[in-house]
């Protein structure tokens, strides 16, 4: 990654969408592409070899994650972690009469689309709320679990995506064990930016992906605990003992482990060097007029900021951040495919007009210092060229000097 | 999504943007609820717009669609701007992504309101004239 300060370089501040592939993740990947093309189920040691390489990356990931390699599942990322997670688990509980699910209002399109297909078909789903800070309070899922005594399971992710706040995953998982309820939680924005550590964690199932941590798209897993046997979602042959069938996507796989080794080993150097970062853009964009920071700064990534600027639209916002060769995201309805403005933002309580003027910014390791200001050279003209041309701009500064008086 | 090279170019410097002092007729559409405001600007003499002007709030589309729709109207005599309709708004554009199509509908409608406030402040009942305007705000959140 080059430190160039060239306005016609990209500037990548998009990396909870996805990130660039790490050289040791590409070096990992690249025999398996070229020569070692074998198939891990065949017997010759060109299947062999694919084999080990499966196996060292389970062994590998294990260690950086804390659990036992036999508790590892490949499979093609985030989404499909969730769906298998929460499908079977939802059939093992129906087994033994439970029909009530709790998760919290801001989950992932994967964990909340799927929970509105249970809810089809006679399951109970309760969202806890996450507050104007976008954390889940201990105190509403012990209500939740007393209120609801047949709850089987609890889905609640470790980070959210779109505001990187932190949820307080031990002791929500905790709570649940000692009931005898089973917890899921969707770690996929977590790992490299928080420890993900699977023996203090609690947690029975755990979702991670490849592509956010600088391995590729299309490759991830669930880990689950050796005490339940958890029913395949995928089936078909006995790859992964049974649990996820597939031939092995042995490329993908042995670039994720060495993304996981290096998000471990790398998570405190860069966290220091984006802290500053972090705090620089922070204290710059505040300085703004009518500015606000969506979710808690505190209990948050280090990587991860999400603003709303009145008077304006995200999509606009970033296509003027486009045009000057800069990538972010927003939770604007028109960046979600959708008219309504991101589940998230409306979560936190935020008006539908603030929830359009979402900018979010995520950092990775390759971020530079240089990045940083470039785009707070250029935020603040793009500002201001959209609010000098908003309707809605004008009725906000009428309505303020109105108040004035 | 993508948007075509025009939308781009129109979005990235729109035309016509501004207010007018003392405009014989505005119009205001959509809301900040959907994310879109266009307001039109419109000084109107012997029947001909000679100048037009506007602000909006939204996105990419909404900017370039109202930027295109005041190079339509703008010399042009009242019944002629009132024959621009959105699917000649998204011609001009060459296309919108049709989750964007509102957004002409917005610029066809600023357009129609601007004129029929043009018409009451002159004592005169626009319907006839313009039609009515219908408020398809509804329509965004049917999706
Ligand atoms: C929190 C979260 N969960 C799940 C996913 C889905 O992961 P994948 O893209 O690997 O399916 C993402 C990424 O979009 C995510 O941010």
């Amino acid at each position: 990654m080059s430190n160039s300060n060239n306005p016609n370089e990209i500037i990548y501040l998009d990396n909870a969408a996805t990130t660039r592939i790490s050289p040791a993740v590409l070096n990992a990947i690249q025999p398996y592409l070229n020569e070692l093309y074998g198939n891990a189920s065949s017997l010759y040691s060109l299947g062999r070899e694919s084999a080990k390489t499966l196996e060292k990356a389970r062994t590998d990931i294990a260690e950086a994650i804390h659990c036992e390699p036999r508790e590892i599942f490949f499979t093609s990322g985030g989404s499909e972690s969730n769906n298998w997670a929460i499908k079977s688990a939802a059939m093992l509980i129906a087994k033994q009469g439970k029909k009530h699910i709790i998760t919290s209002a801001f989950e992932h399109h994967a964990v909340l689309h799927v929970l509105a297909g249970l809810e089809k078909q006679g399951f109970e789903v309760t969202a806890l709320p996450v507050y104007k800070e976008g954390i889940v309070r201990v105190s509403d899922l012990e209500k939740a679990l007393s209120e609801h005594p047949d709850t089987g399971l609890v889905t609640i992710m470790y980070v959210n995506n779109e505001i990187g706040t932190i949820q307080p995953i031990s002791e929500l998982a905790e709570l649940c064990r000692t009931r005898g309820v089973w917890f899921h939680t969707d770690a996929v924005q977590a790992l490299g930016n928080i420890p993900v550590n699977i023996e203090k964690l609690n947690v029975g199932f755990l979702s991670l992906s490849g592509h956010k941590v600088h391995a590729m798209k299309g490759v991830g897993l669930l880990y689950v605990n050796k005490k339940i046997l958890l029913p395949a979602l995928i089936e078909g042959g006995a790859q992964e003992r049974g649990f996820r069938a597939g031939t092995e996507n042995i490329a993908g796989i042995a670039g994720f482990a060495a993304a996981v080794k290096e998000a471990v080993i790398n998570m405190e150097t860069k966290n220091a060097k984006l802290l500053p970062f972090r705090e620089k853009l922070y204290n710059s964009i505040m300085k703004l007029e009518r500015v606000h920071l969506n979710g808690d700064y505190e209990q948050r990534t280090i990587n991860n900021l999400n603003f709303s600027f009145e008077g304006i639209e995200g999509e606009a916002l970033l296509l003027h951040l486009d045009l000057a060769g800069i990538c972010c995201s927003s939770g604007s309805a028109c960046t979600s495919g959708s008219l309504d403005p991101s589940h998230v933002l409306l979560a936190l309580g935020l008006p539908h007009e603030i929830a359009h003027g979402s900018l979010r910014i995520s950092m990775s390791e390759y971020t530079t210092e240089a990045e940083i200001d470039r785009f707070l050279e250029v935020l603040p003209g793009i500002v201001k060229k959209l609010r000098d041309m908003s309707p809605l701009w004008e009725i906000i500064n009428t309505n303020l000097s109105l108040k004035a008086f | 999504m993508i948007y075509s090279e025009r939308v781009m170019e129109h979005f990235a410097n729109p035309r016509n943007v501004g207010e007018i002092e003392n405009a014989d007729g505005i119009g205001e559409v959509g809301n900040e609820k959907c994310g879109d405001i266009m307001k039109m600007y419109l000084k109107i003499n012997n029947g001909i717009i000679e100048d037009v002007k506007f602000k909006t709030f939204g996105c990419g589309a909404a900017i370039a669609t109202s930027s295109i729709a005041t190079e339509m109207i703008k010399g042009k005599p009242i019944d002629e701007a009132l024959k621009i309709t959105n699917k000649a708004v998204v011609q001009a554009l060459d296309g919108l992504p049709p989750a964007k199509l509102h957004c002409s509908v917005l610029a066809e409608q600023a357009v129609k309101t601007a004129v029929a406030d043009f018409y009451k402040r002159q004592g005169v009942d626009p319907t006839p004239i313009v039609g009515v305007i219908e408020d398809r705000c509804e329509d965004c959140h049917g999706h």
